[in-house]
């Protein structure tokens, strides 16, 4: 392993590549070359680390990294071609943000797993906070399950026929002047934060039903606002992604506009429209303010009744547990956050599976 | 079944465009008629205003009359949906749907009405339709496996298959084969020759052997000029045109003087 670093520091210093016969196994380095040297540099700057006392996982990944890409690229540039130093400087460069990509990633799922553990279990799922004080070692989460559920369920049956429909229209039958105020009326609610759509339904709600009511069905419509331009601009991307060659020959066959739209355009789309939909409700499970303001942060108690009195959510649930700041609210957040983020997880399954149902198909 | 179509003084437009200027010809059932000319002379468009296919695009319109035997295809009662029954047509590139099956594409335009059909009812219709696509033998075996998995050839015989099992009186085919290779051409040209026997025939085609091949009546369309509308210049028996034509036109076209 040293050799090999050894080796390719030489090239470092008589830079510029050697001219060399070219056939096509000249000029070329082994396959086990780059890992290999990876190794070989890990176990190196490692091993100096060590030997310093300064070992620390960071240090050693950046410098680890950094050693690697200088010294394969001008290993490359010795050994092979300008090109190809090139291509393995880049390879190395992507290769290092995926990477970094993926730190927040993989360190966020194991933080919330790993807090999340000590208490989920089966009590935790099924039992709620009625009647649990604060600091008491009991209660559960059921009660915000069911919010959550009841609350996005409800928005989602509200947005996802007019998201779809708004989308229909705009790219199947929308024309001229409509069709851009819609347009443009969608970008501008995509914009809208989700604090102003809770607002906006406190003051719908305050019109209708006075000062003070808070409810599910608050929260649904809130999230409705939020989700609609989500559902509206994902569907249309895909409705627009079906060949027009697919409509024609619809037509060509006698059948009209409407049910071309329903019978051709929508399943060729389904996959793409079900992903969309996931993707809508992914985004407003998580939401936190606008229920604070519409649907309550103090019920304790299970109600399936999105009409009537408040109704806890899984965020809020997490919100108001870490304000009260106890070790044993911490627990119940960090269990709630992690059953949150497995309902999610469950949806994208449930999509895929849709998706891969419906998807068309090509085998033979 | 098959029907004549008389066409007089068409002209059609993309909005302020003019594509085709003033044209009039007889379409003869029961026979091929093969349109010709250089690319962008209109020959699609013209073809698509005979089934009323270019009101698709935003803004195209046609003046003239088209008749279907007796009928005026564009009457103002008339719905363009009942006027494309009659008239089916069948595209460059195959486009079976994907989310089909074999069969499913086959009997598309009864499924897609929400007609109800017997099982037995569209056995028969699947299996006559690709008989008359000369499709049967390839696929009977795998009627259920997703159309868009045959090769381009059995694709295009699935789409005139999936044409002419809603029983037209006329199929229009704009170039069919261009995407073909030679011996799917072959193939499609043989059951051109087939369904003539049924359907009166009309076929775009850049290739002239194929539409010396295949029509009987041939329409040479060319442009008077860049920006000018699209013309018919000369339509005669397709024998005639490929060998002494009334227009030099047509004559430095079909040898490949051209221009
Ligand atoms: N949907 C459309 N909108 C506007 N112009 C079009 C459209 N389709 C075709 N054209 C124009 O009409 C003319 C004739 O086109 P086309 O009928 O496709 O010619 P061909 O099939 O003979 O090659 C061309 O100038 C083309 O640019
Ligand atoms: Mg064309």
């Amino acid at each position: 392993m040293t050799t090999t670093t050894k080796k390719s520091s030489t090239g470092a210093s008589g830079d510029g590549p050697a001219p060399m016969q070219r056939t096509l196994l000249t000029g070329s380095l082994p396959r086990y070359f780059a890992p290999a040297l990876l190794a070989g540099v890990a176990i190196v700057t490692g091993g100096l680390l060590f030997a310093l006392g300064t070992f620390s996982i960071p240090l050693f990944a950046v410098f680890t990294v950094v050693t690697y890409t200088v010294l394969v690229t001008l290993a490359s540039a010795r050994i092979e071609s300008g090109r190809k130093a090139k291509d393995r400087l880049v390879t190395a460069v992507v290769y290092t943000c995926f990477g970094l990509a993926m730190v927040p990633l993989i360190s966020l799922l194991w933080t919330v797993a790993r807090m999340g553990v000590v208490r989920l279990d089966g009590y935790f799922l099924t039992v709620s906070m009625n009647g649990v004080t604060p600091t008491m070692d009991a209660g559960g989460v059921y009660h915000a399950i069911v919010g959550t559920i009841a609350i996005t369920g409800f928005a989602a049956l509200v947005s996802i026929p007019i998201g779809l429909m708004t989308a229909i229209y705009l790219v199947e039958y929308g024309r001229g002047r409509l069709k851009n105020a819609i347009t443009f009326f969608v970008d501008v609610m995509t914009g809208i934060p989700s604090i102003v759509a809770g607002l906006f339904v406190v003051a719908l709600w305050m019109v209708f039903f006075g000062p003070g009511t808070t409810n599910g069905a608050a929260g649904a419509v809130a999230l409705s606002v939020l989700m609609i331009p989500v559902v509206v601009r994902s569907c249309e991307e895909m409705i627009r992604l079906v060949p027009n060659e697919l409509r024609e020959a619809s037509y060509a066959l006698g059948v009209p506009k409407w049910l071309t739209v329903v019978k051709v355009v929508l399943p060729t789309a389904i996959a793409g429209i079900t992903t969309g939909i996931m993707l809508a409700i992914a985004r407003v499970i998580g939401e936190t303010a606008p229920l604070i303001l519409t649907a309550g942060s103090s019920a304790v108690a299970i109600n399936w009744n999105l009409f009537d009195g408040q109704m806890m959510s899984l965020p809020v649930f997490i919100y108001s547990q870490v304000r009260m700041g106890d070790a044993i609210n911490y627990e119940r957040a960090w269990a709630a956050a992690l059953t949150l983020i497995l309902i999610v997880m469950l949806l994208f399954f449930v999509a895929r599976l849709v998706s891969r149902f419906f998807a068309p198909k090509f085998g033979r | 079944m098959a029907k004549r179509i008389d066409v007089s003084g068409l002209h059609v437009y993309y909005g302020d465009f003019k594509a085709v200027e003033d044209v009039s010809m007889t379409i003869e059932p029961r026979a091929v008629t093969a349109f010709i000319g250089s690319s962008g002379c209109g020959k699609s468009t013209f073809l698509r205003a005979l089934n009323r296919m270019h009101e698709v695009a935003p803004n195209a319109r046609v003046e003239g009359k088209v008749m279907l035997d007796d009928q005026d295809i564009y009457a103002p009662d008339v719905d363009p949906v009942a006027v494309r029954r009659e008239i089916g047509m069948v595209f460059q590139r195959p486009n079976p749907f994907p989310t089909m099956s074999i069969y499913d594409n086959v009997i598309a335009g009864a499924k897609l009405n929400n007609q109800r059909l017997g099982r037995t009812e569209a056995d028969d219709i699947v299996e006559r339709s690709l008989h008359g696509a000369n499709l049967w033998e390839e696929v009977k075996d795998r009627l259920s496996k997703p159309g868009a998995g045959l090769s381009g050839g059995q694709q295009q015989r699935l789409c005139i298959a999936r044409a002419i099992a809603v029983e037209p009186a006329v199929l229009l085919m704009d170039e069919p084969c261009s995407a073909l290779d030679p011996i799917s051409t072959l193939a499609i040209e043989d059951l051109i020759a087939k369904l003539k026997e049924n359907y009166t025939i009309c076929i775009v085609t850049h290739n002239m052997q194929q539409a010396a091949r295949v029509s009987d009546q041939t329409a040479f369309f060319n442009l008077a000029g860049t920006g000018k509308p699209g013309r018919l210049i000369e339509m005669d028996e397709t024998n005639k045109i490929f060998t002494k034509p009334d227009k030099k036109e047509t004559e430095n076209y079909i040898t490949g003087r051209f221009g």
